[in-house]
């Protein structure tokens, strides 16, 4: 190298690796949620008091939930971009086995609910495998597939309710699931809360948690090592849609309707929350901790847009445009984690 | 351990046929408890297909295979690995984004129900390194580490669990010296508790120290098992090719022309500061290991990686940094080594992939079929592959497309970058004889090869890299194996 390189050269050099650094250990959501936190601190008032962040926190339980799933699948090299179609026939399904259960047995609400969920639940994790299948067996690109039955899975769900939602199921159903509190705190978020733990204790304490970021690693490998990528695969998508048909039955309970239209962008969203939260589109790479922050962030970046009285359009744009950023960063985080060598 | 008489792995009649092709033809083997047996052949010539069907990775179209007289039925690598067989791939089956530990008990993670046990499999993992005497981090990414560390986590990962049957294909190929003599020290041991090793390696003198038998497949047949002891390299080597070596290399004549690029202490990526110049009428070899930087510089040159510091001069003319199409505008042509990827379009026909090469050019607007034809000659294609689509033809003729397209326009100076990977002898011979026609006929061309035989029996002049760096430049008679070898692990730069 040259001899004659000057101390300050060096200094920047130095700061730029630092730089370098810290976007491989945590990617670029730190920088962003401060940048967040300054523009809409000085854009308004309400912005950064308790009583508003608290709200966001619960506000991006539905986000949470659904970013989840797409990490797993994320981490696979995959995508799902058909989560906002199951959780439309989640609301859907579970609202017509309500009401359809509601003539069998009108008395027992418990078993009604039951029945309400369990059913939906049960539709839902047949897209996944749906989904799975195509990927995992038939080889269809992870985005076709899934992009295909998002279509097909919002088509079912305009036909079975003719576009119309379906309400008159138990108001127990709202009460519980929408409106709820357990020891105080919203049933919603004590749900989002568990489904964390257990998302996060399935891939970081358990052998399927590593096949999972194998896969998704190097897919050759993973097989080469004896781990069936099929099974893996399927689990991933059918684990996506669950968690994806647990947010349709509380978004359900919140518009105490089913409705085809709901999770219209949360597809998009959920990639994002994702992306921002440090899961590379690339597979192999990705924290829970780092997704639930990311969807925080989108969530609050919302608050503080609606707060700035930014229009639902204008939104629409800034999130686009704040998802391809992240995927950019992404790339080169990327690159300085595994093309360096 | 088990009766010695007995087989550990038995295979009869083994037939692999892809789509236009035999891999490997009716090819019988066996391997004894406590044997290294070595597989010997040239590129191409079905090891690799052998090996990947006794480690599970594929299914033979016909044929039989016992391991330890139980028939195997099922080809997965998991049922390979349950009866003891493991193999260690060139292209390594470690995962990039997870760390040494996760890649060593990668599918036999110790577990409860499910649940990983870390302090077992931590055990495991240094346990399996105490066996091959070496420390590497076990927290680091395998991303991280050098190919040499990466071959060692490879080799630690194939000890695991209750080992039968070692596969090992080229293991030496990324390993220094002292590395590969820790290597032969742990096959002495597998040896000794009756392990059967399958050693896949080019290295002659290698195998002559370590090898009990040799089993010579050429064009996907066995050729014979033969014991190790007392075979002269001579007589592998006939028996590899079935005719005398050295035939297959063309002497090339050496008109002294004038020099055509000068590259002046060059860094890129894995690059730091090379200095080199090429002469027309003269083959430049570049050697090294897999890494050592011989094919990035010249990437770099073309403008494929970043340059990012140094300079470049072409014919006079400063391309340092240039564009990819301005260095092949000023007349350089590169054939990258990965035709599948980055060479041809294997969904359009052999002429499609040749008329590429021509884009621009007048030949392409009038005559291209004839110009074409022409090509297809020049390269010894026969002109009824012309119109198939690549994907259909053999590796062979793969490659002499890919050659073709080289010959669309007038180039001053061609890179060849492993222009012969994985094709039969007679192309490689055809090959060669291009090569030596475009030397004697003017050009200035570059032989970029991690065929340490062919670049060394092409080349005028050799360089070898180590580390990024130009470890050494041999000319004419100071070519040999011995004085090449031992510049591969050399880091200080000699003064050419």
């Amino acid at each position: 190298m040259n001899l004659e390189t000057t101390s300050s050269a060096r200094t920047s050099f130095r700061a730029a690796s630092a730089a370098k650094l810290l976007l491989m250990r945590v990617g670029a959501l730190p920088l962003f949620l401060i940048a967040a936190l300054v523009v809409f601190t000085l854009a308004s008032p309400q912005f950064l008091t308790a009583q508003n962040i608290v709200n966001v926190a619960r506000q991006s339980v539905y986000l949470v939930l659904v970013s989840l799933g797409q990490m797993i699948v994320l981490l696979t090299g995959g995508f799902d971009l058909a989560v906002g179609t199951t959780i439309a026939l989640t609301s859907v399904i579970s609202a017509m086995i309500m009401l359809s259960a509601m003539t069998i047995v009108p008395d027992s609400v418990g078993l009604i609910i039951a029945a309400g969920c369990l059913g939906a639940m049960a539709v839902a994790v047949l897209v996944g495998l749906t989904n799975g299948t195509g990927v995992a067996v038939f080889g269809v690109s992870p985005f076709i597939m899934t992009l295909g039955v998002q279509s097909a899975g919002a088509g079912v769900a305009l036909f079975l309710t003719g576009g119309v939602p379906v309400t008159g199921f138990p108001h127990a159903f709202g009460d519980t699931f929408g409106f709820g509190r357990i020891f105080g705190v919203p049933v919603t978020v004590a749900i989002a809360v568990v489904a964390i733990a257990v998302i996060a204790i399935f891939l970081y304490g358990t052998r399927f948690g590593r096949h999972l970021y194998a896969v998704g690693g190097n897919v050759k490998a993973a097989k080469l090592s004896g781990i069936n990528t099929t099974a893996t695969l399927l689990i991933a998508y059918a684990a996506s849609a669950l968690l994806a048909s647990i947010d349709g039955l509380l978004l359900t309970a919140r518009v105490e309707s089913g409705e085809a239209n709901l999770g219209g962008t949360i597809a998009l969203q959920s990639i994002a929350a994702c992306v921002i939260g440090g899961v590379s589109l690339r597979g192999g790479i990705g924290r829970v901790e780092g997704v639930v922050l990311g969807a925080f962030f989108i969530v609050l970046i919302q608050n503080g847009m609606d707060l700035m009285q930014i229009g639902s359009y204008m939104q629409m744009v800034l999130l686009g445009v704040l998802l391809i950023v992240a995927v950019i960063v992404d790339q080169v985080r990327y690159r300085l984690l595994i093309g360096a060598n | 351990m088990a009766d010695l008489r007995k087989p550990i792995v038995e295979a009869r009649g083994l037939t692999k046929r892809y789509p236009g092709v035999v891999a490997l033809d009716r090819v019988d083997f066996a391997l004894q408890p406590g044997e290294v047996h070595v597989l010997f052949g040239e590129n191409g010539a079905g090891k690799s297909t052998l090996i990947s069907i006794l480690a599970g990775a594929s299914t033979p179209t016909s044929g039989t295979i016992e391991i330890a007289g139980d028939p195997v039925t099922v080809f997965t690598v998991r049922n390979a690995r349950r009866l003891g067989v493991s193999a260690v791939f060139q292209e390594f089956s470690l995962v990039p984004t997870q760390t040494v530990l996760e890649n060593l008990v990668l599918g036999e993670e110790p577990a409860t129900v499910g649940f990983l046990r870390r302090g077992e499999g931590r055990r495991r993992a240094e346990a399996l390194f105490a066996a091959l005497e070496r420390d590497i981090d076990l927290d680091r990414p395998v991303s991280q580490l050098s190919r040499g560390e990466q071959q060692l986590v490879e080799i630690a990962k194939a000890m695991r669990g209750d080992l039968r049957v070692l596969i090992l294909d080229e293991p030496t190929a990324s390993l220094t010296d002292r590395e590969t003599e820790i290597l032969f020290g742990l096959i002495a041991r597998l040896k000794a508790r009756g392990v059967g090793v399958i050693y896949i390696s080019h290295r002659i003198h290698e195998f002559q120290r370590i090898a009990d038998r040799i089993t010579v497949l050429r064009d996907g047949r066995h050729l014979g098992a033969v014991p190790a002891a007392g075979l002269s390299e001579e007589q592998l080597l006939a028996m590899m090719t079935g005719r005398v070596m050295g035939a297959i290399y063309p002497e090339i004549g050496r008109p002294s022309g004038p020099e055509v690029l000068k590259v002046e202490e060059l860094s890129a990526a894995g690059v730091s500061g090379a200095s080199f110049a090429i002469r027309a009428g003269e083959v430049t070899g570049f050697a090294g290991l897999v890494g050592s930087g011989k094919s990035r510089v010249w990437r770099a040159v073309m403008g494929l990686n970043r340059t990012l510091a140094g300079k470049v001069v072409l014919a006079g003319k400063d391309m340092t940094g240039a564009r990819t199409n301005a260095v092949i505008a000023a007349g350089v042509h590169y054939l990258p080594p990965d035709r599948k990827n980055e060479g041809l379009v294997l969904t359009a026909s052999a002429s499609d992939n040749i008329a590429l090469g021509m884009l621009g050019t007048d030949s392409l607007r009038r005559r291209a079929g004839a110009a074409i034809a022409g090509i297809a000659k020049t390269v010894g294609l026969e002109r009824s592959t012309l119109r198939r689509l690549v994907s259909q033809l053999s590796g062979g003729n793969q490659q002499k497309v890919l050659f073709g397209k080289g010959f669309g326009r007038d180039y001053a100076i061609y890179v060849f970058d492993e222009p012969t990977v994985g094709v039969d002898m007679g192309t490689r011979a055809q090959l060669y004889r291009v090569i030596k026609w475009l030397a004697e006929s003017g050009k200035a061309v570059v032989v970029i090869s991690s065929d340490l035989q062919e670049v060394m029996s092409l080349s005028h002049r050799l360089l070898i890299f180590s580390a990024g760096r130009i470890s050494a430049e041999l000319e004419g008679e100071e070519i040999n194996e011995a004085a090449a070898l031992s510049r591969f692990f050399e880091r200080k730069k000699a003064v050419a």
